[in-house]
């Protein structure tokens, strides 16, 4: 056991991921060598992972406000207005390199935080989302993470009783020393219910609730901000152990407390637990907490301050007590059998002092462990941008009916059904839309109005072209929300970068958020909290750029959304958004011609919003019959999944057009939208008056899906080869 | 009809449960924490879906155990009607209310999808809107559901008409023996079944065939 008072070598400076320039900052702002508590409450504070301090320069040029947005970035999760005095509340956030290292319980506990972010908020957790990406499909270690993951993501979520109604599932072979777990929740609040982390009032009580404190943890932000190597072993005992019985109570804990009136300020033990979260506390509030170790519940013996204070156990929360409800507030959390135990005091000396068997172990000025963090402009450089490459030169396949087959049956295409029926998707029985949609959907419980939800992001865009890249994730999020009928409210970002050290990987980051900023500016898609998970490298090499995009839309009327399966024979298939010829970057060119070239398809987001607000409008007013948007794989795929949701055919006509460029260019701001045959000739006036570019292009119908000329499939087939890879890669 | 649904830590789909009841009897049921030791006088008393104490030890033995049970036994012996549905029908076997044991998944992994259901028995309380024959959708989403009982109880169990339903059309999602997906007690009055016909009685759920059931017990008590 280390003593607090040993002497701070450089050595121990740098292996709490301090540079030397960082501790003599902290030389110069407590005028003396820090404790090892000390040091370790700095290091916890000053990772990039709480400090933010590589990205917060670029993280405030995104648009953070509009009408609908009650909280923006900076609380445990966004909050915005969706009518009738009740609020959502979402964020999304990663746990990419414990799951790495241990894929169950990394994962497991990524969900676990994400939910308490949204809980401690007096939000009920209603839906939750997961983007996960793993390395090439033959790597070694892929499926061990992939079993893992997933296993981990649903079992935390389904003994919890959140519906898992949506998210991502990419591989890569820039994942293959790296997977990337993003996951994302979504509360329902009133709006007068919300609870914030700013303590109010001197010589209050400060009480610590939930789980125990062990060792589990300690120094996981620190992992969490460091490049991996062949130590990645070593780094397992930071993982933390997640108990969602207990996170359960938790939550209907918490939200007794919150009605009671007990609740003054609260704040979730996350990344670097009582530290961060006591500092948070004090500091948004202008007022110093101390707090005496000895009273914290532990599970270990003889803990050391320094492991208490950097301990990361899960199912933990920190609040000032209203002292009047204290009698009230034990009460609720013995019955449901929780720790309650008052550890400190907020005190009016800005100081954060910790107690510890009759020592002060640690006294620092409180705001300056927040405020006075460092803060850097990194070099970066604008990444080159990809030759242009014309339709013309991608030559076409032998049969474009089995290059269509080929690519829904693909890694990144196929149905992934393997892992979302893994999750319980039902559970508090509002769920409107399971998985495989264009966007998950849930009904405000009582009320006739229905939350969407997306996650997406192209990470080959962005690594052609992190600006048109970051445009896409947002376009394509706000696509899919409109194309389940919803209006696109607000969005959180997760942004999964490499090395910002880098200039490249710098270069790569500020040009991701320079295009999210602009689309978000463009679709009136504020950014409302949001996630930065740098240093995803292994070996010095970096993942895609992967800045994922989670929105959120509300439906007014939930009766009134639309789904991707084509319904009934005779609908008319209409394209709005009209035929593209954009390789670049395709699924086609990667998995039919093996190439990953080109640039992204450029993302026009004045079309996006036209084309969007066009088919928004035909799902509520009850013409559309089903609606998809255009991504991966292009008119092609989104045709075949159509038809395979709805187990019904299409014959699709495509006189005078190049079938592989028509059927496979990614080209945005596109959907699908299927009408009854008789509505077919107003929809298209209408879209004539509104400048938006639709054509009918065949009709439902029959059990095979007819590309004009180039090749027929049987809806069978296609079913097949797009249910079949996942389960037969996990059996493999 | 007067219900009450026993709330247990770990409890998840007591709200679903509560939601259905209310919509297709018109009543709201009492919500009964598990530390109580006495159950309202009601018609029906259902243990919900979800994980009871983590279902850390085996699913449903520590809420087997809570102090609600004996009141739930009580009941059952009086020949109120009992529902466990998920978590309340390992809950009922672990608590010697049903026969046989819901083990590990055969494919070892959580599986949340929708099954097709017969109706193996449509001369129950719980059962008899449905019709003979019926095959309806339900949703499942469990991890432990693979139904086992020993070859004298499964005769038993066959020969006395007690199971009430069966997967499907090649549907069984979790390797049970005979494909049982729901088993009533001798006296027919106590129903535990994996499948959640609480999640599929509306519009908004894709369907209604879940109201069935909950109808069934409704024109049992009234009649």
């Amino acid at each position: 056991m280390l003593r607090n008072d040993i002497e701070i070598t450089p050595d121990l400076v740098r292996s709490h991921g301090l540079k030397p320039d960082e501790y003599q900052r902290i030389l110069d702002l407590i005028g003396r060598e820090p404790t090892l508590t000390e040091l370790g409450i700095f290091s916890a504070m000053w990772n990039e992972h709480c400090s933010y301090k590589s990205s917060k320069r670029w993280l405030r040029t995104l648009p953070t406000t509009g009408p609908k947005v009650v909280i923006g970035p900076g609380e445990n999760a966004g909050v915005v207005d969706i009518g009738d005095g009740q609020v959502a509340v979402f964020k999304m956030e990663s746990h990419n390199h414990p799951s790495y290292i241990e894929p169950y319980q990394g994962a497991a506990t990524g969900v676990g935080g994400i939910l308490r972010d949204v809980f401690t908020m007096g939000a009920r957790p209603i839906a939750a989302m997961n983007a996960l990406r793993f390395g090439a499909p033959d790597h070694p270690k892929t499926r061990h993470l992939v079993s893992g993951v997933v296993a981990g993501v649903g079992g935390y979520g389904n003994a919890f009783g959140v519906p898992t109604v949506g998210g991502e599932v990419n591989f890569h072979t820039r994942y293959d020393g790296n997977c990337l777990v993003n996951a994302f929740a979504l509360g329902l609040a009133n709006r007068d219910g919300i609870f914030l982390s700013e303590a109010k009032g001197v010589g209050l009580p400060v009480v610590y609730l939930g789980a125990k404190t062990g060792r589990d943890g300690v120094g996981g932000a620190t992992m969490a901000s460091a490049e991996f190597d062949d130590t990645i072993e070593e780094k397992r005992p930071t993982v933390q152990v997640g108990d969602p019985f207990t996170e359960k109570r938790l939550l209907e804990a918490c939200l007794e407390l919150m009605a009671s009136g007990a609740v003054i300020a609260i704040q979730d033990m996350g990344a670097a637990g009582l530290t961060c979260s006591a500092v948070e506390m004090g500091a948004k509030g202008d007022l110093g907490i101390e707090l005496d170790l000895d009273k914290v519940p532990v599970r270990e013996e003889r803990m050391t301050a320094y492991e208490m204070m950097l301990s990361e156990s899960q199912e933990r929360m920190l609040m000032v007590l209203e002292p009047a409800k204290e009698a009230e507030a034990k009460a609720i959390f013995a019955k449901w059998e929780l720790d309650f135990a008052v550890v400190g005091v907020t005190t009016d000396d800005l100081r954060f002092r910790i107690r510890h068997q009759g020592e002060v172990v640690a006294d620092l000025p409180i705001k300056d462990l927040g405020d006075q963090a460092p803060e850097y402009d990194r070099p970066w450089t604008v990444p080159p941008r990809p030759a242009p490459l014309h339709a013309a030169d991608v030559p076409g396949p032998a049969d474009v009916a089995a290059a269509l087959l080929s690519m829904i049956g693909s890694p990144d295409m196929a149905s992934r059904r393997w892992v979302f029926e893994q999750y319980d998707s039902l559970v508090q029985g509002n769920t409107a839309q399971i998985p495989g949609g264009d966007s998950g959907i849930v009904r405000v419980d009582g009320t006739t109005k229905g939350l969407a939800v997306s996650a997406d992001v192209t990470p080959r865009y962005c690594e052609a072209d992190p600006f048109e890249g970051g445009k896409q994730a947002v376009a394509e999020c706000w696509r899919n929300l409109t194309a389940v009928g919803a209006d696109p409210i607000a969005a959180t970002d997760n942004l999964n970068f490499g090395n910002p050290e880098k200039p490249e990987i710098m270069g790569q980051f500020v040009m991701a958020i320079k295009g999210i900023g602009e689309a978000c500016r463009a679709l009136d898609f504020p950014i409302v909290s949001g996630n930065v998970s740098l240093y995803n490298e292994t070996h010095g090499r970096g993942i895609l750029p992967t800045p994922a995009i989670a929105g959120v839309g509300l439906l007014p009327e939930i009766d009134k959304r639309a789904s991707i399966a084509f319904k009934t024979a005779g609908d008319a298939v209409l394209l709005v958004g009209g035929h593209g010829d954009h390789l670049g970057q395709s699924i086609y060119l990667r998995e039919i011609l093996g190439r990953e070239d080109g640039p992204p398809p450029p993302v026009d987001l004045a079309a996006e919003r036209r084309n969007g607000d066009f088919v928004r409008t035909l799902i509520r007013a009850g013409t559309a019959t089903a609606c998809h948007d255009l991504s991966d794989g292009g008119l092609g795929a989104a045709l075949a999944e159509m038809a395979i949701a709805g187990a019904t055919g299409a014959r699709i006509v495509l006189d005078g057009l190049v079938p592989h460029v028509a059927l496979f260019a990614e080209d945005q701001a596109r959907y699908i939208v299927t009408v009854a045959a008789g509505n077919a000739e107003a929809v298209l006036a209408d879209a004539r008056a509104a400048g938006v570019d639709v054509e009918r292009i065949g009709t439902v119908g029959g059990s095979e899906l007819t590309l004009g000329d180039a090749g027929t499939i049987s809806v069978k087939r296609l079913t097949d080869a797009h249910e079949g890879w996942f389960p037969a890669f996990m059996a493999g | 009809m007067k219900s009450a649904v026993v709330v247990f830590p770990g409890s998840n789909r007591e709200r679903d449960m509560a939601a259905a009841l209310t919509k297709v009897s018109g009543t709201a049921p009492m919500m009964v924490w598990h530390q109580d030791t006495t159950l309202p006088d009601v018609d029906l008393v259902v243990l919900p879906g979800g994980f009871s104490y983590g279902d850390y030890l085996r699913s449903g033995a520590i809420a087997a155990r809570s102090p609600i049970m004996a009141a739930v036994r009580e009941k059952a012996a009086e020949g109120v009607r009992v529902l466990g549905v998920c978590n309340g029908f390992q809950i009922l076997t672990e608590a010697g209310l049903l026969p046989g044991a819901l083990m590990r998944n055969a494919g070892l992994k959580f599986v949340c999808r929708e099954v097709k259901l017969s109706v193996a028995n449509a001369d129950t309380d719980f059962t008899r809107a449905y019709g003979a024959g019926a095959v309806l959708r339900c949703p499942v989403a469990h991890h432990d559901g693979n139904y086992f009982a020993d070859p004298e109880t499964l005769a038993r169990l066959e020969g006395d008409g007690r199971v009430a339903f069966r997967y499907a059309d090649g549907t069984n999602p979790n390797g049970s023996v005979n494909d049982i997906a729901g088993i009533l007690n001798d006296a027919g009055t106590v129903l535990g079944m994996m499948p959640h016909p609480e999640n599929l009685i509306e519009a908004l759920h894709g369907g209604t065939d879940g109201r069935g059931l909950f109808e069934s017990v409704v024109t049992t008590l009234a009649a």
